[in-house]
């Protein structure tokens, strides 16, 4: 406690650093410091290399760890001397903040939620054509496939996970599994059975929601930690089901010419009966030289992510002002209560596991339609957890920031792929994008601090009397998951 | 004496043990229709126990909990019914529940038991407005036709949300609450978020109403204000409450009928009057043996 009052005596006399807090910092920076050279020696100051005979050979880099360390002791230095020390006590309890009155959001900030939905879907329809009429077909095809469907996939899918974890309140660390179901059911159907991609669009989130429910059944009484392990090995199983089942789904070999997505029968080929030939035989009165062109498929995709997308976020901004979607909520406020109040909280639980699975599986879908091949590789934990990161860091139960956390975190990674000039700086064989995990953890770690409710931390209220007040993210619970 | 001559809830031979612990040993009493009914005792006597016995949250070790929700039941239906291995059956009385054999959301649902909680249960960081509605769902649920035809704007669901809305400001009104009814419950002072508990409670049509220690943490003008709104749904709303209260100004002054608990064992049953002078129950509060009640008694000036 001592160092704690020094600390806050010395920040209140702003000026000349006292010797306390100097020594305050030092201790500080020192056990920081402490921490590094003991977390980096076995992973940097130690390296196992394979030499040419395929021999282990441990290499020692003592002088990278102490680097580590004296950079951390130095920046916790200034930062503990300049702003005191951080409100915590040795002993790790905290000292609670001061209750900071909940904040209401200016009218802008309202004006400013209610519009930019409509400002992003008319942004989301425009974008393909306007990007390819300043870059042309080959520019544009980067910036609708590797950007545009690529977001809005993870878009979907974090919103079908935000019904789950945001809005019943349900920790699912095996979501991907939904996604595979999906992305599966189609690449089988049309494989074996030949069925068109709009019949099994329904067909695969109809199998999804299934799955959804067989998982939601063992897990019903399970809460927090015991939810998020059991969802977890059930990603897993799926997954191992898809490589070891070989006669069904060829293994890790995976299934390859699934067949591509129409327009209602119109394939986007370059055949008289295709998509290009077609719209000049119905529209050539108007415009001339419609020519076949592979990135109209592209834009074909594009929008139809959009729509699933946008059908997505319809149907759960709908739920939420229904006795249903009011219900999961206060499922997540608190469960006991519910049951109290007639709530029959089983059903209520499978319903949020089948729907979100559902969108699951039309985003699943939707994948096989657009890349034409699916394995197992592409359904790993490691998505699982890409898509839970995108439902945390946009603020749980929030719509609009799930989308802009997906924004982020898709659009970073793609971002990343392209700094070549890095290259020129760190040698030819430095690949930012194997940074990609580092810097999402790093900025994890900062938006956790930063704000830990996500980007947008507040609750709207699914109904209002007289006026619409945001409710503060402080009071609303994150569930027991 | 109305909970002998038409009780809503009798309990019978009501146990639940813990382990080896028996938190209700053999209580039996009944609540009468349009009684408010307190159960007090001391610290640990098994009040809450009971609750949760009679709203499902505990299945009983043993006993019988049978719930006549229009009229007194004849003895020999609520044997037929027990034999039967059934939950519910419909006599010349009407429905007739044994609760001990349902779970808690159906015996708020179908046997209309509503409870509140001693450590305030509110959905906290949902608006006032929505606690009253969510206590609603199954109305709302089926009007819109679980949620399917609600989803496509089929049926009467605006409608009949707008109803509940109705239901739910005539609450809020009747709590004082109205100008605060777009705030996160969370938001609400104490007293505030007690009565809106009961509120959301009463919001579900119960014929029985549980509180547990309602005035705990309430200043007086906020307690007689409690009992106002207790008198007042017990007289307009058809809604017998059974009531748990450590408050005896609370409890002698609006109950019609009290059981006293102890150590999970009912020591006096009766009208305010007769328990106020029941010797085992000033003995249980005074925590001494009964031969030393009348000495404390004159000590005391009582
Ligand atoms: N779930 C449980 N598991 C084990 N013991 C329990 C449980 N619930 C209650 N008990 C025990 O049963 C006894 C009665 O508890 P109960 O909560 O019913 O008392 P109460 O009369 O409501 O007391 P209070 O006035 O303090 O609320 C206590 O000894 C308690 O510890
Ligand atoms: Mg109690």
């Amino acid at each position: 406690m001592a160092t704690t009052t020094d600390a806050l005596k010395s920040t209140a006399s702003s000026g000349a650093f006292s010797l306390s807090s100097v020594t305050a910092a030092l201790k500080d920076g020192g056990f920081a410091g402490l921490v590094t050279l003991g977390l980096s020696f076995p992973i940097v100051a130690l390296r196992a290399e394979q030499d040419m005979s395929n021999q282990l050979i441990l290499q020692q880099r003592w002088s990278w760890s102490l680097i580590a360390a004296a950079a951390v002791f130095a920046v916790r230095f200034l930062v503990v001397l300049v702003r005191g020390r951080p409100r915590t006590v040795a002993a790790g309890i905290p000292i609670p903040a001061p209750p900071r009155p909940a904040v209401a959001p200016s009218r802008a900030s309202v004006l400013f939620t209610r519009y930019i939905g409509a400002l992003g879907i008319l942004v989301l329809f425009a974008f393909p054509l306007v990007i390819l009429k300043v870059l042309g077909p080959a520019g544009s095809l980067k910036w609708i496939n590797n950007y545009g469907v690529q977001i809005l996939i993870y878009v979907m899918l974090g919103w079908g996970l935000n019904i789950v974890v945001g809005l019943a309140g349900l920790l699912d660390l095996g979501y991907v599994a939904f996604y595979a179901v999906g992305a599966y059911s189609y690449a089988l159907l049309s494989t074996t059975l030949g069925l068109s991609f709009w019949l099994c669009l329904p067909l695969a989130g109809l199998l999804a929601a299934l799955w959804g429910v067989l998982l939601g059944f063992p897990v019903l009484r399970l809460r927090g930690d015991y939810l998020a392990i059991v969802t977890l090995a059930f990603g897993e199983i799926i997954r191992i089901i898809l490589i070891n089942w070989t006669d069904l789904t060829n293994g890790y070999a995976g299934i390859s010419g699934i067949p591509r997505a129409t327009l209602f029968g119109v394939p986007f080929t370059d055949t008289p009966n295709g998509f290009a030939a077609t719209a000049q035989a119905l529209l050539g009165h108007w415009f001339h030289h419609i020519r076949y062109q592979s990135i109209q498929r592209t834009i074909f995709l594009f929008y139809l992510i959009l729509c699933l997308a946008l059908l997505t976020n319809f149907v759960t901004m709908r739920l939420r002002r229904m006795p249903m979607g009011r219900a999961w909520e206060a499922l997540r406020e608190d469960e006991i209560a519910c049951r109290s109040l007639g709530i029959n909280t089983t059903t209520t639980k499978l319903t949020a596991f089948a729907l979100g699975a559902m969108f699951a599986g039309f985003a699943g879908s939707f994948f096989s339609v657009r890349q034409g091949f699916v394995s197992p590789e592409s359904f790993t934990f490691i998505e699982s957890a890409t898509i839970l990161a995108i439902v945390v860091l946009g603020g749980m139960g929030s719509q609009l920031g799930v989308a802009f956390a997906a924004l982020v975190m898709i659009g970073g990674t793609e971002i990343l792929r392209e700094l070549e000039w890095t290259k020129q700086i760190f040698g030819s064989d430095f690949d930012p994008a194997q940074y990609r995990m580092l810097i999402f953890g790093f900025g994890m770690v900062v938006m956790m601090i930063w704000r830990p409710r996500g980007i947008v931390s507040t609750r709207e209220p699914s109904i209002f009397l007289k006026e619409k007040k945001a409710v503060s993210g402080s009071l609303v619970r994150e569930g027991h998951g | 004496m109305r909970w002998q001559s038409d009780p809503l809830l009798v309990v019978e031979h009501l146990t639940m043990r813990f382990g080896g612990l028996v938190a209700v040993n053999d209580l039996s009493f009944s609540a009468g229709r349009g009684d408010i009914t307190a159960l007090i005792g001391p610290n640990g006597a098994g009040k809450t126990t009971v609750f949760n016995c009679v709203t499902g949250f505990y299945k009983p070790t043993e006993g019988r909990l049978s719930l006549a929700r229009q009229g007194k039941a004849a003895a020999a239906d609520i044997e037929a019914l027990t034999k039967t291995g059934k939950r519910h059956a419909l006599t010349p009385s009407g429905d007739l529940y044994l609760l001990e054999r349902m779970p808690d959301h159906q015996i708020s649902w179908h046997a209309r038991v509503a409870r509140t909680f001693q450590n305030i249960r509110l959905f906290q960081g949902m608006t006032v407005l929505e606690n009253l509605l969510v206590a609603q769902h199954n109305p709302l649920m089926i009007a819109s036709g679980f949620t399917v035809l609600g989803l496509v704007g089929i049926g009467g669901y605006r409608a009949r949300e707008r109803e509940a809305i109705e239901k739910a400001k005539f609450w809020l009104d009747r709590i004082g609450l109205i100008p605060r009814a777009d705030d996160p419950a969370g938001e609400l002072p104490y007293g505030a978020q007690r009565r809106l508990e009961i509120a959301r409670a009463m919001c579900t049509d119960p014929v029985l109403l549980c509180l547990d220690e309602p005035a705990a943490g309430l200043n007086p003008r906020e307690s007689s204000d409690l009992n106002e709104l207790l008198r007042t749904i017990r007289a307009d709303h058809a809604t017998s409450v059974l009531l748990i209260e450590h408050d005896m100004s609370v409890v002698m002054e609006i109950s019609d009928h009290i059981v006293v608990l102890d150590y999970g064992l009912k020591i006096s049953d009766g009208t305010p009057d007769e328990v106020r002078n029941d010797q085992k129950v000033i003995a249980a509060y005074l925590g001494v043996a009964d031969e030393e009640v009348e000495q404390i008694e004159a000590e005391i000036g009582a």
